[in-house]
């Protein structure tokens, strides 16, 4: 296994992009395979009492007249053209609807990673340098609650707070109107992006106390203290580069924990993402939209799983001498 | 005579396990349980879940009503012997969140349990065979790891239907590859040390092995990995339902009840609100166990560092 090790930078990125793809194929078969595995998707779609001729016509539809390794080839082909398939529910192509939606979902996404990294790392850096202090204690019991609670029981209690019942401040839910971008609705997008960026502040502020407090205890810090350095440089310029390296890996597996977090949120306040549009194809039986949900979804995850390894290694100079 | 030979081996072999306990013998590990009980989070959390689990196994005995007898117009409040009032149907909210914790606690229950099994073996296998296999297993996990849980299981609810078996393979098949890499990677210390090779020098099977030797060794953490699994299992489980993926779409489930009252929050709350805080409280105290048991035992660990 020679040709895995070597390359500096450049080869391990060149590996992991590798990794990547190979992940991406073992995922697309993996979807294929569990739609064909269960029998005849045609069947499966037009139900018990379908004529001969629908069936024969939706079979075809679907390239089910083909051997399996045909049809596969031919599905992997129209994904990498951007030809997601048909839609069975609208019967238009699935990447009509997807644009828009996916532009919400990333909004979303997007507006939470910025608003929770930041305040990790800033909770997480004050948290350590005041050890089992008072705010450290209250922060990590609220983290704690934060981290057991499912997603939807977050939104939830938050619509409770702040729109139904204690306060009425903002909307319930977030149905952007088709046609309008995400962000010309800004109170709309409050409560979604709070509940997101609550799902990930727990684990990124958590490894940014334990990074800090590392790098807080070791030698080059107490020698920078020890010239004499003020408390402020020593933070910002010696412990905060070397502590944030571990929080890229974090912040980024938590974003693409998101990408699954979208799901069931966006169902929550109704949100025109690509979440709420799976939850609608799985109760719909539109398999092409599963599909391709299912390869784009698993894709963001695997992207943004590579460009955290990738960052980490960047801001992480002891790291780099292993490749 | 012949066995002369094995006899010294074998006794080599002990003064060798007893040389490497660094680590202590199983017994002193299931004191973990009642050292994190020492922890006030742990009693709370536990205090938490045992009210929880008390309702929805009771709940159903003292149910005043069916879960789909129709008591009064929809969503009347509360009052006129209707302590919660009456869900979007007009059925007695009391009554069906009483009856809807069961179903959610059971599957959970299961689900994690299978993938618990299923990762453990996984993960020590690949931990303890030290070569391809251990890539094999481990970058198959990846595959499936690159999927978010949710997902998996709403797919398959598509594909196969919202029968408990799917939902139960489902959840499990996707908590088994998390669990593997905790294992794998609590095992790998614990299989570098003496006493595992002298195991193997006294002729142990590889099953015994991992299974009487590895295993107790790892116990800390996979109690740890345990109830953080269980904890989302209850998530996904209470999530699929709100979905309106369950196995009834009109049963008691109080992941159904917040999705059929999810609409009257403002008016008529209790529907939705007795559920939510439910599954809040429920999620919060397996939360809260399993951080006392990661204290315990880092301070067990740390204690060890001391002596």
């Amino acid at each position: 296994m020679k040709w895995l090790r070597g390359g500096g930078i450049v080869g391990f990125i060149i590996r992991r992009i590798l990794l990547g793809l190979l992940v991406m194929f073992l995922v697309s078969i993996i979807v294929f395979a569990s739609t064909q595995a269960l029998g005849d998707p045609a069947r499966a779609i037009l139900g018990r009492d379908a004529t001969p001729d629908r069936l024969a016509a939706l079979q075809k539809e679907l390239n089910l007249d083909q051997n399996v390794v045909g049809q596969y080839f031919q599905w992997l082909s129209g994904l990498l053209h951007g030809n997601l398939g048909t839609s069975l529910a609208s019967q238009q192509p699935v990447s009509n609807a997807l644009g828009p939606r996916l532009v919400s979902s990333i909004v979303l996404v997007i507006l939470a990673a910025v608003i929770s990294i930041p305040l990790s790392i800033a909770i997480g850096s004050y948290a350590a340098l005041h050890r089992e202090k008072g705010f450290d204690t209250v922060v990590s019991n609220v983290m704690l609650a934060l981290a057991s609670l499912p997603e939807f029981v977050v939104a939830l209690l938050l619509v409770i707070l702040f729109s139904t019942s204690v306060f009425h401040w903002l909307p319930a839910i977030s149905p952007v109107p088709p046609g309008h971008r995400a962000w010309e609705y800004p109170d709309e997008l409050i409560l979604p992006v709070l509940t997101l960026a609550f799902a990930v502040t727990p684990y990124v502020s958590r490894i940014m106390r334990a990074s800090m407090i590392e790098v807080l205890e070791s030698d080059y810090v107490e020698m920078a203290r020890l010239k004499g350095l003020s408390e402020r440089t020593v933070l910002y310029r010696h412990a905060l580069p070397n502590a944030i390296g571990p929080v890229f890996q974090v912040a980024a597996i938590s974003l693409a924990y998101l990408a699954g977090g979208i799901v069931v949120i966006e169902y929550v306040f109704n949100y025109p993402g690509i979440g709420s549009e799976l939850v609608d194809a799985v109760v719909n039986h539109d398999i092409p939209v599963v599909q391709a949900l299912a390869i784009l979804i698993a894709g963001l995850y695997v992207l943004l799983n590579l460009l955290a390894d990738v960052a980490t290694i960047l801001v992480t100079p002891r790291l780099r001498t292993r490749l | 005579m012949s066995d002369r030979d094995v006899e010294v081996s074998r006794d080599e072999a002990l003064a060798l396990v007893a040389q490497g306990v660094e680590n202590p013998p199983p017994g002193r590990r299931t004191n973990l349980l009642r050292r994190s009980l020492r922890l006030g989070r742990t009693k709370v959390g536990l205090v938490l879940v045992g009210f929880v689990v008390l309702l929805a196994v009771f709940g159903p005995v003292v149910a005043p009503h069916a879960s789909d007898e129709f008591v009064g117009r929809p969503f009347s409040p509360p009052g006129g012997g209707l302590v919660f009032g009456t869900d979007y149907l007009g059925q007695d909210v009391l009554s069906r969140f009483l009856d809807g914790g069961l179903t959610i606690l059971i599957l959970a229950l299961v689900s994690t349990a299978i993938g618990l099994v299923l990762g453990l073996a996984i993960g020590l296998v690949a931990a303890y065979s030290r070569n391809w296999l251990d890539d094999v297993l481990m970058r198959a996990m990846d595959v499936i790891m690159a999927f978010p849980q949710i997902m998996i299981a709403l797919v398959a609810v598509s594909l196969i239907g919202t029968k408990n078996w799917v939902r139960v393979i489902a959840i499990a098949l996707t908590t088994a590859p998390r669990v593997a890499r905790v294992a794998r990677g609590a095992a790998q210390p614990v299989i570098e040390r003496d006493f595992i090779g002298a195991t193997e020098a006294m002729g142990l099977s590889r099953v015994r092995i991992i299974g009487g030797e590895l295993f107790p060794n790892i116990l800390g953490p996979m109690m740890v990995e345990a109830s953080l699994r269980l904890t989302y299992s209850i998530a996904v489980i209470a999530a699929l339902a709100f979905l309106g993926l369950s196995n009834d779409p009109n049963g008691p489930n109080w992941g159904t009840m917040i999705q059929q009252n999810q609409g009257s929050l403002a008016t008529q709350p209790w529907g939705a609100l007795l559920p939510i805080l439910a599954i809040a409280l429920l999620t919060m105290g397996t939360g809260l166990i399993g951080d006392g048991i990661a204290r315990t035992a880092a301070g067990i660990d740390r204690e060890r560092g001391d002596e």
